[in-house]
């Protein structure tokens, strides 16, 4: 389907952005790599008046080592994280989750911007900045990841202000994403991500509320010692998932805690 | 509002006036009659409409054309040379890597991304490195089965192991 008109303009530094943004309006969208907005628009759920291309701004395609951080800049391509050996050696579930990401097409072209800004309650990013303490930086303040997504496709973000990086922690622990999903290249029916870090286990959960959520029952039950069989069962626990066409709420409470043993055990299983 | 675009698509330079809502894969199809690029689900999920921009496999139908300005494309037209079949294709032809053919232009652009990447792919890549591409007729085990006669004569064609792209991260 053909999308509705729109005015486009190309963006050659964030500050032009901002400003393209502010004269644009509210109705204005940012175009990264495109891969959630463009299939919205085809089938005109969104209908932007105007888009803001910043596949141009060439410095936020990168990804920086930062002391005990690990800065990436939110054009970088899931290509580019998955295959990243500085991800891979200092926070190996991104890229394995970076790889877990739809399919060679759509990784070549979606960036970690892109997800964190659309906010789906299916996106993967999002569970691992809000179980990992990761910060969003953005042209005009840093927001921690707990703070930035509000709701089902809504962030506390403005009008006018752009993801410039994402900030997450050196973590090379145990850890593993499991994505339930019918066919490989599908958003997460319910995905789980364990990572441990500093001996202490996160747990993080997709698609199973408007928002990632942090399972931190199953945090504390691990902490205090219980088996990972055990400390799974609170996975659900104060969970009120919205059914869909692919499993009922029940299934999806059902699927957070086998799949939460699952990760846990297999995080253990691997190192 | 129509925006200049200026590509090369398979060799050739094209300009053209678009308007910005203009998917690329009609700027291929309408204005350069490049009707090898099929368009499948509409929803970016059957890979059909898979084309090479600067040798990356991009599903030309979530894409603008106006960001494919200054882009180096290479469709299905492109593959062939001098009346010879890629390889790629050869090997789609000789294991009957197709029954209806709709998807097959898509599914030969995402295996020359793939064995760009990974010259010698074993199944399970092969399934991986595919897994964005949708044949109806299910008509898969064949579809293997030719991109690993393709791997084969072109690892072989070059007398060594195919190197991997550069700049293909």
């Amino acid at each position: 389907m053909i999308p509705a008109a729109f005015e486009y303009a190309r963006a050659s530094s964030v500050e032009e952005a901002a400003k393209l943004l502010s004269k644009y309006g509210e109705d204005a969208k940012v175009l990264a790599g495109g891969h959630s907005l463009i299939p919205l628009m085809r089938l005109r759920l969104a209908q932007p008046t105007a888009i803001v291309d910043i596949n141009g701004l060439k410095d936020l395609d990168n990804i920086k080592e930062d002391g005990h951080k690990l800065r990436i800049g939110a054009l970088t391509r899931h290509v580019t994280i998955q295959n990243s050996s500085v991800i891979k050696e200092k926070l190996p579930l991104l890229a394995e989750v970076a790889g877990e990401v739809g399919d060679n097409q759509v990784r070549n072209m979606g960036t970690m911007g892109g997800v964190i800004a659309h906010a789906d309650a299916a996106g993967d990013y999002p569970t691992l900045a809000l179980m990992l303490d990761a910060d969003i930086v953005t042209n005009q303040r840093t927001i921690p990841a707990r703070e930035f997504f509000k709701d089902l496709f809504t962030t506390s973000l403005g009008p006018d202000e752009i993801i410039t990086e994402v900030v997450f922690p050196v973590a090379n622990g145990p850890h593993k994403y499991v994505k339930f999903r019918r066919r490989l290249f599908d958003w997460a029916i319910v995905g789980v991500a364990a990572q441990k870090i500093n001996g202490d286990w996160r747990i993080g959960l997709t698609n199973v509320g408007p928002t990632p959520v942090r399972a931190t029952a199953v945090e504390e039950a691990m902490h205090k010692g219980a088996k990972p069989e055990e400390a799974a069962q609170h996975a659900s626990d104060g969970l009120d998932p919205a059914g869909d066409l692919r499993a009922s709420p029940e299934y999806k409470k059902h699927l957070a805690r086998v799949l939460t043993k699952r990760a846990i055990n297999q995080a253990e299983g691997r190192q | 509002m129509k925006l200049k675009v200026a590509t090369t698509v398979n060799g050739r330079r094209h300009e053209h006036e678009v308007e910005p809502r203009l998917l690329l894969v009609h700027h291929l199809r309408d204005n350069l009659g490049l009707t090898g690029t099929h368009i499948g689900c509409d929803t970016s999920q059957c890979g059909a409409c898979t084309i090479l921009v600067d040798g990356k496999a991009v599903k030309s139908c979530t894409m603008f054309a106006v960001q494919a300005e200054g882009k180096n494309l290479q469709t299905i037209e492109g593959m062939a040379k001098d009346g010879e079949l890629h390889p790629i294709q050869q090997a789609f032809w000789d294991e009957h890597g197709l029954q209806c053919g709709y998807c097959t232009p898509g599914f030969i652009m995402a295996t020359a991304y793939l064995l760009s990447q990974n010259p010698n792919p074993t199944e399970d890549e092969i399934r991986r490195g595919l897994e964005g591409n949708l044949c109806r007729c299910t008509g898969y085990v064949n579809i293997i089965k030719a991109v690993q006669t393709a791997s084969k004569t072109m690892s072989g064609a070059t007398g060594k192991k195919a190197t991997v792209a550069a700049g293909g991260n």
